[in-house]
């Protein structure tokens, strides 16, 4: 039987606010325990939630930025259920009205075919604290500091068929939320984290039942977790057995999905609207003041790219993959003044520079105006291309410029053609031989053996002579 | 519709309420009146009305996004049963 696999996703996107959704306390990662839960994120009697502005104008860029219907009135409602980490036993959340409606987001896939991905709905809610489960004598500890963190949590329509879709489309978002600024993306530190909702189905049938997985904190947990799953329910439905619906906790230590202590109670957490709270009603003002400072998104980026720079479809996708990069890339055009050379050094040398020391491109200790110092020196064959990636590592290692390092180097190519004409006939001189075989030679093996030579003459002139005026003049002399 | 009391039973555990073998039919039978009310009111014909989310007839205010709370984990850990390291303790919770 052809089995289809079909998946949607709930990601958590951690806003960016300083402060949390409904209080004063700061949402900074990685503070003492405790030290940043208030009365309010405690649920001690007698506090009452206010909403977070920016939580709200967050709401409505990403609303923006995915298409979707934004919900002029949204409201929050409570959900009830009692664990240690959510002090007040109900978690604020959007249920009937939430605030960001029907979106979606186009994915691009390995092959270059690219799907609409339908994005259902995206509310506001607050996050619970975090349980730690080691040695307390036999008891849980709680630290409440991320209790009231604001989340969007963005829930998509069961439209991806296989775990590389669901990748894409979780990257989609990761792209998307980081580019408008609403969220840092930090997997590891729980900024963004993704459940997948996975179940299998002969192909054109009807939905099968579904299995929720949870602790995915990396992409590559995603599609092994995915593919682990819809494996496991296949194997089961082919061997007579069925599906339940039920959370799975996916370890990554044995990569495999299994369930968790299965909750005595179905879910039923009796959402209603929460009386603290009002409606939520935004104006054209607000709307308008909101979307006011909406960076270009990633896709007309990416267009844009390939247009006006004249890049190929995957520099542009490259170069466009965050909005750091492609603002790194857009300073160093507008330094250096040469599209192309800027690409190839950008995806080239410092792609592979900032590689090796695992950094960003927001870490690089070569700035876009630094480099293009460097690039300048090129285009203006002050240095070859070569002796470029020397200066470049000087760069990375120091703060001096492009131009101080090569004055201070001596890298200044030689371009003098008397000076490279003393070289070549050196090099001609020192290596009789191999130039009477040279003269021997049919063009074919000649162009395999002016390497040698070039080689002789630039070890000579340590890299300066300009290597166009070499191979000329070599040519010249050889068959002379 | 009219309460069992295995729903009371399943409700009063959802919201973590101790309700008695005693109590089960008494609070079953004015739930059950509660309910009755309820559907006396489905009855109205509310085509056309927008769902109230709220008594009050104002929208939800806007607080700016700035840290106004200070760390007061010590006032607050002096009510609570067990802490340590700054956390605060409860029986052991595992998935």
């Amino acid at each position: 039987m052809h089995w289809e696999t079909v998946i949607g996703l709930e990601i958590h996107a951690q806003l960016a606010t300083r402060s949390k959704i409904f209080s004063g306390a700061s949402t900074a990662f990685g503070a003492e325990p405790n030290t940043q839960a208030c009365g309010v994120d405690l649920g001690l009697p007698g506090v009452l939630p206010v909403l977070n502005r920016e939580a709200v104008v967050m709401a409505i860029r990403f609303a923006a930025a995915i298409g979707a219907q934004l919900q002029r009135r949204s409201i929050f409602a409570r959900k009830n259920y009692f664990y240690p980490d959510l002090p007040k036993g109900y978690q604020i959340s959007q249920f009937e009205l939430p605030i960001v409606g029907n979106g979606s987001v186009e994915i691009m896939l390995a092959d270059g075919e690219q799907r609409q991905i339908g994005v259902t709905r995206a509310h506001l809610e607050e996050d619970a604290g975090k349980s730690l489960h080691e040695d307390f004598h036999g008891l849980t500890g709680i630290d409440l500091n991320r209790a009231g963190t604001p989340l969007l949590e963005i829930v998509s329509e069961p439209d991806m068929r296989s775990a590389s879709e669901a990748v894409a489309y979780a990257r989609k978002i990761h792209q998307i939320v980081r580019y408008i600024g609403i969220c840092d993306g930090n997997m590891q530190e729980g900024s963004f984290r993704v459940d997948a909702n996975v179940s299998v189905r002969p192909q054109g049938e009807g939905l099968g039942t579904r299995a929720e997985l949870k602790n995915i904190n990396s992409f590559r947990f995603l599609e092994r977790a995915i593919n682990f799953e819809a494996e496991r329910q296949i194997d089961l439905l082919e061997s007579g057995g069925k599906v339940v619906q039920e959370t799975r906790l996916y370890d990554p230590d044995r990569d495999e999905t299994r369930s968790m202590r299965s909750k005595e109670e179905a879910n039923d957490y009796r959402y209603f609207p929460d009386p603290d709270l009002l409606p939520v009603e935004l104006d054209d003002a607000f709307v308008a003041a909101a979307l006011a400072a909406m960076p270009e998104l990633p896709d007309p980026r990416r267009a844009r790219f390939s247009e006006e720079y004249a890049l190929t479809q995957s520099e542009a996708l490259q170069l466009t993959a965050s909005r750091e990069l492609a603002d790194y890339y857009e300073a160093l055009v507008r330094e250096a003044g040469d599209a192309r050379l800027a690409v190839n050094w950008v995806t080239g040398e410092l792609a592979a520079a900032l590689n090796r020391s695992g950094i960003e491109v927001t870490q690089s200790p070569i700035s876009a105006e630094r480099l293009g110092g460097l690039l300048r020196r090129i285009s203006d064959s002050t240095i070859s291309g070569k002796i470029a990636k020397q200066v470049f590592e000087s760069m990375w290692g120091g703060s001096d410029s492009a131009e101080e390092i090569i004055e201070s180097q001596g890298l200044r190519q030689i371009t003098d053609a008397d000076a490279i004409e003393g070289i070549v006939a050196h090099v001609v001189e020192a290596n009789l031989q191999q130039v009477e075989a040279y003269r021997q030679a049919d063009q074919n093996r000649r162009a395999k053996m002016l390497g040698f030579f070039v080689g002789q003459v630039m070890k000579l002139s340590k890299g300066k002579a300009n290597p166009q005026q070499v191979n000329e003049l070599l040519r010249k002399k050889l068959t002379q | 519709m009219s309460l069992q009391r295995s729903d009371v039973e399943n409700i009063a555990h959802l919201a973590r309420l101790a309700v008695n073998d005693v109590e089960l039919d008494a609070v079953a039978a004015d739930l059950s009146t509660i309910l009755q009310l309820v559907e006396q009111m489905n009855v109205v014909d509310t085509t056309g009305v927008v769902p109230m989310a709220h008594p009050l007839q104002m929208s939800q205010r806007l607080r700016p996004d700035e840290v106004s709370e200070t760390d007061q984990r010590d006032r607050f850990q002096t009510i609570a049963p067990a802490t340590e390291k700054g956390l605060y303790l409860v029986p052991k919770v595992i998935e």
